[in-house]
C-alpha cells in the first residue's frame, strides 16, 4: 500500500443535515469582507460618532456645568439618524456584489447544486450585510446606552425610558432589513457590482430629490412617502415615541417600507435561480 | 468479539476519515441504505416534459440510467443540459416523474443534491477565492465539517491535477484548469452520482485526454456513477458503457454501447464515383443505412444476410464506380447517426 495515496478516496466522515448552509455562506462572506483594509477603515470611521457621543456622555455625567449635554431619547434618535450615512456606505460596499458577483461568475448553479435551498442562499447573503449594518447601528447604540448607565452610576435613565432598548433594537433592525433586502434585490438584477452600487445610490438620491422638489411645489411634506429615507425616518420617529417629522401619516410610510421589502423578496425569488430562463 | 479487518485507531483526530474506494468489495453506499443496487437505475425519467416558455426542450422523455458511466449524447439543443438541470431541481417539469438514486426529485431535492456532484457546462466558480478555499467551501456547503472539507479539497485538487496551482485565485485559471476545478468541486463531498455537462469543453487535446482519463478512472476504478452529457461521440465512447441518445428533446436510443453498435463486420466505408446522391437512394431502397463522414467516404450498414457483394452488384447495375470499400467496425457515431436520422 502506498504511503500516501493521491488518487480519489471516499469520504466516510460526518455530514451536516441540510439546513446549515446559510451559516457557511454568511461566515465566508463576513470573512472575505474583513480582509479588506478599506472596509475596515470604513467600519472604524463609522464608529467616530459613537466616540463623540461617548465623550459627550462622559462629560455630562462628570461635569455638572455641562449638564446640558446630558443625553436624552432625542440624542439616541439623532445617533440613529447620523449612522444612516454609514448604513448607506456599508450597504453599497458590502451589498453591491453579494449576488451580482455570483451571477457574473455563474456561481448560482454551483450553490444551488449543493443541498441548500434558494432561501438559505438569500439568508446567508442577507446575514453578511445585516451583520455589518448592525455593527454600525445597533451595537454602538447599545454600547452608548451601557456607557451612559456606567458613567451615571445608576439605571435611572434606562428605568425612566424603558422603551428605549426595544426602540433602538426595532429601529436599527428596520433600517438594516430595508437596506439589506433592497440592496440584495438590486444586486440580483445585474452582473456588475458597480452598476448595482450606482443604481442603489441613484434610487436613494433620486427619491430624496423628488421629495424635496414635491415639497417645494406643494409646500407640504405630505409627499414624504416618495422618499426611501424619509419613510424610514418617519417610522423610526414613531418607534421612538416622537412626533413624526413629516405630514405623511406614519402608517403610509410603514406600508411603503413593508411594500419595498415585499417587492425585494419577490425580485429575489425570481432572480436567484440555478438557471435563468429567458422567454 | 473484535470485528475482522478493523483498522488501527487513528492517533490524529484531524486525519480525514477517508479510505481508498474499492468498488468490488464495498457496498455502494454506506450512508444511505436507499441507494440502488448495482442492477437498478441511478436515474429514471417517466414521460418528462420541460418547456422554456413556449419552447419544449424535453418531450415525453422516458429514460433509465444504469449504474456506472452513462453517456448522454446528442447534438447541441437536444435537451441534454435541460435534463440534467431538471434532475437537479433547477427546472420544474411540465409533467412526468423523475427519480434520482431512488428518490423523487420533486419531493426530496435536498437529499438528492447531498449525494450528487454537478459539473456545469459554463465557467462557474465562487468569485474572490483561491482554488483550495473554493473547493473546501463547496464541501462545507454540501455538509462536510470545515476541517474535513479542507482536507478533501487538497486531495481532490491533487487528483484532478491542480495540486500545484491550488493557492491561485480561480479567476486567473486557464479554460482547462477551470474545467478541472469544476470537477474538483463536484467531487469534494464524495457524491454517489456525478453529472458532468460537456466536461471537455474548451480544453486542448492533451488536457482533454487527461480529463477523459480522470472520468474513466472515476467510473471504472473508483466506482463513481456518472452521467456524461456531451455532443462529442469519442468522449462518450471512451468513458462510458451505456448511452442515452437525445435529439430534439426526445430520447431516440438508449442501451449498452456495444449492443447499440450491433455485431461488427456489416458496416462498410464506401467511396464511389458517379451520381452519389442517386446511389444513396438506391442503397436506402435496399434497406441499407447510409451516412456521410467528415472525409469523402460514406458509411453503409448492410442488413443481415447480405454482404459487400450486394454493394458491387448495385454499383454495377447503376453505373457507379466503387473507388473505396473497406469493412469497418460499427462506432458510436453510427449509432448516433442512425438514431437521429443523420444523412
Amino acid at each position: 500500500m502506498p504511503i500516501h495515496d493521491q488518487s480519489y478516496r471516499r469520504y466516510a466522515g460526518p455530514r451536516d443535515e441540510p439546513g446549515h448552509a446559510w451559516t457557511v455562506i454568511a461566515w465566508a462572506g463576513i470573512r472575505s469582507m474583513i480582509t479588506k483594509r478599506m472596509f475596515i477603515g470604513l467600519l472604524i470611521f463609522a464608529w467616530i460618532p459613537f466616540i463623540v457621543r461617548a465623550v459627550q456622555t462622559y462629560i455630562a455625567a462628570n461635569f455638572p456645568q455641562a449638564s446640558m449635554l446630558q443625553p436624552t431619547v432625542e440624542t439616541y434618535r439623532e445617533f440613529i439618524d447620523q449612522q444612516g450615512a454609514f448604513v448607506f456606505f456599508v450597504t453599497i460596499y458590502v451589498g453591491a456584489g453579494l449576488v451580482a458577483n455570483d451571477r457574473r461568475a455563474n456561481a448560482l448553479q454551483i450553490y444551488l447544486s449543493k443541498p441548500l435551498m434558494r432561501m438559505e442562499y438569500i439568508a446567508g447573503k442577507l446575514m453578511v450585510l445585516g451583520t455589518f449594518l448592525l455593527l454600525v447601528t445597533w451595537l454602538p447604540a447599545m454600547l452608548l446606552l451601557l456607557l451612559q448607565t456606567a458613567f451615571a452610576g445608576s439605571f435611572a435613565f434606562v428605568r425612566g425610558n424603558l422603551y428605549l432598548l426595544p426602540a433602538l433594537t426595532l429601529s436599527t433592525l428596520l433600517q438594516v432589513l430595508v437596506a439589506s433586502f433592497t440592496m440584495l434585490a438590486l444586486s440580483s438584477l445585474s452582473n456588475s457590482s458597480r452598476y448595482v452600487a450606482v443604481l442603489y445610490a441613484g434610487a436613494v438620491f433620486f427619491t430624496e430629490a423628488m421629495f424635496g422638489v414635491l415639497t417645494a411645489i406643494t409646500g407640504s411634506t405630505a409627499v414624504s412617502w416618495v422618499s426611501f429615507s424619509a419613510n424610514l425616518a418617519q417610522v423610526v420617529d414613531v418607534v421612538f415615541r416622537l412626533t413624526p417629522r413629516y405630514d405623511t401619516p406614519w402608517i403610509v410610510s410603514l406600508l411603503v417600507v413593508v411594500g419595498l421589502v415585499v417587492l425585494s423578496m419577490s425580485v429575489l425569488e425570481r432572480r436567484v435561480r440555478g438557471v435563468e430562463v429567458v422567454t | 468479539m473484535e470485528p475482522r479487518n478493523q483498522s488501527p485507531p487513528d492517533p490524529n483526530p484531524l486525519t480525514p476519515r477517508t479510505e481508498p474506494r474499492n468498488p468490488r468489495t464495498e457496498p455502494r453506499n454506506l450512508r444511505n441504505p436507499g441507494t440502488p443496487e448495482p442492477s437498478s437505475a441511478t436515474v429514471e425519467l417517466e414521460n418528462v416534459s420541460v418547456s422554456y416558455g413556449r419552447n419544449r426542450a424535453m418531450r415525453d422523455v422516458t429514460a433509465t440510467f444504469r449504474p456506472g458511466a452513462v453517456g448522454l449524447l446528442g447534438p447541441n439543443g437536444a435537451g441534454k443540459s435541460t435534463m440534467l438541470k431538471a434532475l437537479l431541481g433547477f427546472l420544474t417539469p411540465d409533467q412526468g416523474l423523475m427519480r434520482v438514486l431512488g428518490l423523487d426529485v420533486a419531493k426530496a431535492p435536498l437529499r438528492i443534491r447531498a449525494r450528487l456532484g454537478y459539473m456545469p457546462e459554463s465557467d462557474a466558480h465562487i468569485p474572490g477565492m483561491n482554488a483550495v478555499s473554493f473547493v473546501a467551501y463547496c464541501g462545507q456547503l454540501a455538509g462536510l465539517p470545515a476541517v474535513d472539507a479542507m482536507q478533501r479539497a487538497h486531495e481532490v485538487l491533487y487528483y484532478v491535477g491542480l495540486g500545484e496551482a491550488r493557492y491561485r485565485n480561480v479567476e486567473t485559471y486557464s479554460s482547462g484548469m477551470k474545467q478541472r476545478i469544476k470537477l474538483a468541486q463536484a467531487l469534494v463531498h464524495d457524491p454517489d452520482l456525478l453529472f458532468l455537462d460537456e466536461p471537455t469543453n474548451g480544453m486542448d487535446p492533451k488536457g482533454r485526454q487527461e480529463m477523459l482519463e480522470l472520468i474513466r478512472d472515476l467510473a471504472h476504478n473508483k466506482g463513481v456513477n456518472l452521467i456524461l452529457s456531451s455532443h462529442l461521440l469519442p468522449d462518450v465512447e471512451y468513458t462510458c458503457d451505456h448511452v442515452v441518445v437525445m435529439d430534439k428533446g426526445a430520447v431516440v436510443a438508449q442501451g449498452p454501447i456495444q449492443d447499440l453498435k450491433g455485431p461488427g463486420g456489416r458496416v462498410y466505408e464506401l467511396r464511389v464515383k458517379g451520381d452519389e446522391v442517386a446511389f444513396v437512394t438506391v442503397l436506402r431502397g435496399q434497406g441499407m443505412e447510409c451516412h456521410g463522414t467528415d472525409e469523402d467516404v460514406m458509411r453503409v450498414f448492410v442488413p443481415d444476410g447480405q454482404d459487400q457483394r450486394l454493394l458491387f452488384e448495385l454499383a454495377a447495375r447503376h453505373g457507379v464506380q466503387v473507388r473505396h470499400l473497406k469493412p469497418s467496425m460499427p462506432t458510436l457515431e453510427d449509432v448516433f447517426a442512425k438514431a437521429v436520422g443523420e444523412d
